[in-house]
């Protein structure tokens, strides 16, 4: 702006944020004060002490001897879980619903919008209690439970998956878990190196084909080898045995999470197709591609563009949302630090502080990395 | 779609669905272009129709028979419901639970009242066509707060005491709203020119401000609200609780708001700010009557997007204890004489939020559409 603000203005801002700082300090005296009078002291070296609770539901190793920090670290990682768990799969599903919205078929198309809004307009709260309370606890005991495709077992107990017991020692005394790191790797690079396919395939230097398959099936091989058997959940007396466990919180929270961010996604993924000019499509069109391409090379890549920012966003009303795992009782950060921890400690202060940081870096770190991925599809201005 | 065929066929001559053979062939063969058209043009699309045609002949039958056909609403006990349907008679019993939670019966004509002047303050506020929009903005933020707060809160003569511990239900989730709508919007507009402004201390703090409570959970700023703030209070003053979850409530969603608000500031073109300085305005004139007008005009989709997302946020307040919609169902549920109806309960829970946010949407997008109409008319010119 051309106007400049005037003097007064440039003294004010200087007095109003003494009078911010002079509020700070009045409330951490009183926190002092307050803190002195129960004979409470602040600090975080509670976090070395012993825990002694259990968490039900853990990733790494824990047990009541462990330390509040290491309960930090579990419950994070809990966390994390099921956000990861969350943002692939509504991606996926919003993925489909968006397009679905978009389908020339009528039916099609209202059903999607019929799921989107009833969604979007419910509490999401309402919505996880909902699929723990009225859905999942209402399963039926281990005995009968419901067996999915896939040798899955789903019971009031949660849902148990097949799980994949390695070899301790294999071909050339590698063992299983050498193998299946090694699978996961080739896996994780292949996008990579279909990228630099997929740019020869533009400039029609390179088909793909077959060739497009060989490092997934690399993979396959590599994970095949390495994996003596398959062990399914199987029913033994009154509980399941083998197999991975997942708790009926997790699968509640999972659910409640996805569908709620799975009908935003949607909306974003069905506007941005549409904010691509039409004109794309209809040059693309005259160039002689076929709709496929059309839409995986045209329409798509530009729709990406426009969806990053708002999807980022979505990512992490995803992350924040996790802290609703509160009222199913999973154990995420929110619920075994402000729950449990703060009932045995009385740390109010020092844990809504390290809650409320852990999720500001998670917040910060996942906004960089979208920034950074944003600036690369990001269009080139020249 | 039949509207619009029986238009046709009106406009043709015959009366609908009449003995004119060429009216009916009409309809038909309209009807046949249109199943053409949407749900049968390709192989593929066929294909797709007839999946999900056997999906709703899957799933629909036996919603409709546990909702509607088989369920129970008479009756006074559990007992009662000796159908497989759903027992509705809970939720006919328990209703002024859910809808004010344990305010008292006999001032429950106070809750109504306030209602009424929230309708009569509302109204001309969300009219399209209303003369000084802005007035009845400030009487609907100032008069009618201090009317509804006398009236449900009571201690005049006249009016008992009811004290804020019996609040509940929808009621709540409404109550929480409104105030947190209140103060979020004016609070948020007052951020939205801080991240603008040129002042670089006001700026700093305003960003602060906005993404500090925009990167933190709502529920750990409800937590900070019930458990962290009496310790920052002097020794011997207490706040009500619903009290300090609305401040909690307010400081939270002013972040958001001020997000939707500079997204309007944005959009102002730079000439107009310009245009009003260049008059001899001062940088308070030139944002009242020159800046803000144009740009809120602009938000109210957007804003009133955020005011969606806050009333599905308020059931959040069940966490901390109290007993909004949310919590009366859970509540309820607890109940050792009607055990075993949580479907019920959150059905009925969620379908009353939808209908409060459903419309709360659509007024929304009706703006909306309002906005774009004009937008194109100003283009058009």
């Amino acid at each position: 702006m051309i106007v400049r603000p005037s003097r007064r203005a440039e003294i004010g801002q200087w007095v109003f944020l003494l009078a911010v700082l002079a509020l700070g300090a009045l409330l951490a005296s009183m926190l002092a004060d307050n803190l002195a009078r129960r004979n409470l002291s602040f600090g975080f070296g509670f976090l070395g002490a012993k825990a002694g609770f259990d968490i039900p539901f853990h990733l790494i190793s824990w047990s009541t001897y462990d330390t509040y920090a290491r309960a930090l670290l579990v419950s994070l990682l809990n966390t994390l879980l099921v956000a990861a768990m969350s943002v692939t799969a509504a991606t996926l599903l919003g993925l489909l619903v968006g397009i679905m919205r978009l389908s020339v078929n009528w039916l099609l198309r209202n059903i999607a919008l019929v799921f989107v809004e009833f969604v979007r307009n419910t509490p999401q709260l309402v919505q996880i209690i909902f699929w723990y309370v009225a859905i999942l606890q209402s399963l039926p005991p281990p005995r009968q439970s419901i067996v999915l495709p896939g040798g899955l077992l789903l019971n009031v107990r949660g849902l148990g998956l097949p799980d994949l017991v390695l070899r301790e020692s294999g071909l050339f005394g590698a063992t299983g878990a050498l193998a299946a790191w090694l699978a996961a790797a080739v896996l994780l690079a292949t996008p990579f190196v279909w990228r630099l396919r997929i740019r020869a395939w533009r400039v029609g230097t390179f088909r793909v084909g077959p060739w497009a398959l060989v490092l997934p099936v690399l993979a396959a091989c590599l994970l095949a080898a390495g994996v003596e058997r398959i062990e399914y959940p199987r029913l033994t007396g009154f509980n399941v045995t083998g197999g991975t466990q997942i708790p009926p919180e997790l699968v509640a929270l999972w659910a409640g999470l996805t569908v709620y961010a799975t009908a935003f996604i949607a909306e974003i993924v069905r506007g941005s197709i549409e904010a691509v000019p039409a004109g794309q499509h209809e040059a693309a069109r005259a160039l002689g591609l076929h709709q496929g391409q059309r839409t995986f090379l045209v329409v798509l890549p530009q729709a990406v563009r426009i969806m990053v920012p708002q999807l980022n966003s979505q990512y992490l009303n995803i992350i924040k949302s996790t802290t609703l795992g509160a009222a199913v009782a999973y154990p995420e950060i929110f619920q075994i630090f402000a729950g449990t921890v703060m009932n045995q400690s009385g740390k109010e202060v020092e844990i809504i502080i390290i809650v409320m940081a852990v999720f500001l870096s998670i917040n910060l770190v996942f906004s960089a990395y979208m920034n950074w991925y944003n600036a690369r599809v990001a269009l080139v201005q020249r | 779609m039949t509207a619009e065929a029986a238009a046709q066929n009106g406009r043709v001559g015959g009366p609908v669905g009449g003995a004119s053979p060429l009216a009916a062939a009409r309809v038909i063969a309209r009807v046949r272009t249109w199943l053409g058209r949407n749900l049968f043009s390709s192989p593929v699309n066929t294909l797709l129709t007839v999946l999900v045609v056997a999906f709703l002949w899957l799933t629909l039958p036996p919603i409709f028979e546990w909702m509607i056909f088989g369920a129970t609403l008479s009756g006074a006990s559990k007992a009662a419901c000796t159908g497989d349907g759903a027992c509705w008679t809970f939720i006919r019993l328990r209703l002024p639970l859910f809808l004010w939670g344990h305010y008292p019966i006999e001032e429950l004509w106070r809750v109504g009242l306030a209602l009424l002047a929230l309708v009569g303050f509302g109204a001309p506020v969300l009219r399209e066509h209303t003369r000084h929009r802005g007035r009845y903005v400030l009487a609907l933020l100032t008069v009618f707060p201090v009317l509804a707060g006398v009236l449900l809160v009571g201690g005049v003569p006249g009016l008992p005491y009811v004290d804020t511990s019996q609040w509940g239900g929808l009621m709540l989730d409404v109550i929480v709203s409104f105030v947190t709508v209140a103060g979020a919007l004016p609070l948020g507009i007052l951020l939205a020119l801080g991240r603008r402004s040129q002042l670089r201390v006001i700026k700093t703090l305003s960003i602060g401000f906005i993404e500090l409570w925009r990167g933190v959970p709502l529920l750990t700023v409800l937590f900070m609200s019930a458990v962290m703030v009496p310790l920052f209070l002097p020794h011997g003053v207490s706040v009500d609780r619903l009290i300090r979850a609305m401040v909690a409530f307010t400081l939270f969603n002013a972040a958001y708001m001020a997000e939707t608000v500079r997204g309007g500031l944005q959009g102002v073109p730079e000439g107009q700010e310009e245009a009003a300085y260049s008059l001899g305005l001062s940088w308070w004139q030139v944002q009242t009557f020159v800046t803000l007008p144009q740009a809120l005009r602009h938000v109210v989709p957007g804003i009133v997007n955020n005011v969606v997302d806050l009333f599905k946020d308020t059931s959040l307040v069940t966490i901390i204890g109290l007993v909004d919609l949310l919590g009366a169902t859970n509540q309820a549920l607890k109940d050792p004489a009607w055990l075993g109806l949580a479907k019920e309960g959150y059905v009925f829970t969620a379908v009353l939020f939808f209908a409060c946010c459903f419309a709360m949407s659509s007024y929304g997008r009706s703006v909306e559409r309002r906005l774009n109409r004009h937008r194109q008319k100003a283009s058009a010119q």
